[in-house]
């Protein structure tokens, strides 16, 4: 349905266009959105625990995660809110590297991703696998800011941004795909930005 | 309950048939729905506009109405200058005008009668809206839940629903108005004329009865920052206190 008097005159279609996904903008800041305060954590008080079902696998603090090979990721962003941004750069340790330093593959296809405020979210094991996701450890080369969710955030850019959760700590493996967060919230229980699969519902 | 909602909030087109200058920035829309929708106070919807060319732009809006208001919506639209969506309400829209419109959405930043209080609500700017829906809510349903609003606002003429408030205010049935002005001096003995800080959060927090159960803080991301931190400073629990940040 076409908007009466609404033009697309501030946006003219351009090359950009195959990279913005439907219904989003692309935006040149980075706006920030979150359920709950920011949390303020001491790298010095930070851990992440790999664990299959409640059970903890390997447990890193953070000198010991920094010591895992670092890998650069730049990708594009898109946030359920309907802004995209280009070309954010990370570095972080994959989640490939993780499970390899932990000796294992994975155990089930489903994992949630924990965060040190309560903050869950559903991500399918292969979706992490294979180089698509990082715990990511630095934002344009410097410390993610707290209300980026530093120190540490699960980087999965190809899902809606909801997914790559802040102030992460822990991935757990799990038997079935359990709804997080936002998910049993409203939001798609996958988020294929893609596909705008923004709520429940959507195809 | 959310869950529902949004699998049955297919886009819809909604008609404008009342629009209401607030603020010299800010404008209600009120839309009568095709396909009526009961929300949460607190619930956005999704906007989509849509050019000749097949461009769409979409952004959110809070729902400024009670849910007791079904059928029709409101929407309080803030003017960003170099904006592309709500300039366009501003500059354009008119009654009678058809526009898409998609919820109600979001599962986390509503509160109902039922929830019971005490609760805190603090808003800047437009972050008043979803606020003002749980405010409206608590007067129709004739709660007795004890209900603290701290407004911030740049000055006296910018207050969103100004008068609305004050009026709920005056009745002193539990609900109670603190305004704050980042540019003026207070008007009202009880206001204050600065930024929210954590000494007026620990004020805010002494006006209910007892310790609120929720603080809900809505506004952009700097001021819900800030005003989140001067609640935990207050001795508020960051499990208490939900967060709605309207991106910028
Ligand atoms: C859940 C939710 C609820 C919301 N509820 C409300 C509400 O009740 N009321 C309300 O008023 N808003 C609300 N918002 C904000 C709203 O969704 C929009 O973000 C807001 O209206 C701005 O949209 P816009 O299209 O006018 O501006 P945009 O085009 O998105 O621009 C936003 C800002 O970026 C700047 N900008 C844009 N493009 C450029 C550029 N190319 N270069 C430099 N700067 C640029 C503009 O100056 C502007 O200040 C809500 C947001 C969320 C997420």
């Amino acid at each position: 349905m076409v908007t009466r008097g609404f033009s697309s005159g501030r946006h003219p279609p351009t090359d950009n266009d195959a990279r913005i996904p439907p219904g989003q903008y692309l935006e040149q800041g980075f706006p920030v959105l979150s359920a709950g305060p920011t949390p303020r954590l001491r790298t010095e008080d930070w851990s992440f625990t790999l664990k299959h079902g409640p059970r903890p696998i390997k447990k890193w603090n953070w000198t010991e995660f920094n010591a895992l090979p670092l890998t650069r990721m730049t990708r594009d962003i898109h946030c359920v809110t309907a802004w995209t941004k280009f070309d954010t750069a990370w570095q972080g340790v994959l989640v490939d590297d993780i499970l390899a330093d932990a000796g294992i593959a994975p155990p089930t296809a489903f994992t949630l991703a924990l965060s040190f405020d309560g903050y869950t979210t559903n991500v399918p094991a292969k979706d992490l696998l294979d180089g698509r996701a990082m715990v990511a450890l630095l934002y344009e080369g410097k410390p993610i800011t707290p209300d980026h969710g530093g120190p540490a955030r699960l980087l999965v850019p190809h899902l809606y941004f909801w997914k790559s959760a802040k102030w992460l700590n822990g991935l757990q493996f799990t038997e079935r795909d359990e709804p997080g967060f936002w998910e049993l919230r409203g939001y798609h229980i996958y988020g294929d930005p893609w596909r705008e699969q923004r709520y429940t519902g959507d195809p | 309950m959310s869950e529902a909602s949004a699998a049955q909030s297919p886009w819809q087109t909604a008609r404008i048939t009342r629009i209401e200058k607030r603020t010299p920035r800010v404008t209600s829309f009120f839309f009568k729905l095709s396909r009526p929708f009961t929300h949460q106070a607190g619930q956005h919807v999704d906007v989509r506009l849509t050019a000749p060319d097949g461009y769409q732009a979409r952004r959110s809006y809070s729902i400024a109405s009670a849910p007791e208001s079904a059928g029709t919506i409101e929407l309080a639209i803030e003017k960003l200058e170099d904006g592309e969506v709500s300039p366009f309400f501003h500059e354009v829209a008119a009654v009678g005008d058809e526009i898409e419109l998609r919820g109600p959405l979001g599962g986390h930043f509503i509160w109902s009668a039922s929830d019971g209080g005490p609760i805190l609500l603090v808003g800047g700017g437009s972050g008043v809206v979803p606020l003002m829906a749980m405010v409206r809510h608590r007067t129709l349903r004739k709660s007795a839940a004890p209900v603290a609003l701290v407004f911030s606002a740049r000055v006296w003429d910018e207050v969103i629903f100004r008068d609305e408030l004050i009026g709920l205010d005056d009745r002193r049935d539990g609900f109670d108005l603190v305004l704050t002005l980042t540019r003026e001096p207070a008007q009202r003995a009880s206001d204050y004329s600065r930024r929210i800080d954590a000494a007026m959060m620990v004020q805010a927090t002494e006006r209910l009865p007892k310790p609120p159960t929720l603080a809900f803080v809505c506004g952009s991301n700097a001021f819900v920052s800030a005003a989140a931190q001067a609640l935990i400073d207050a001795d508020v629990p960051a499990g208490l206190i939900r967060t709605e940040r309207y991106g910028v």
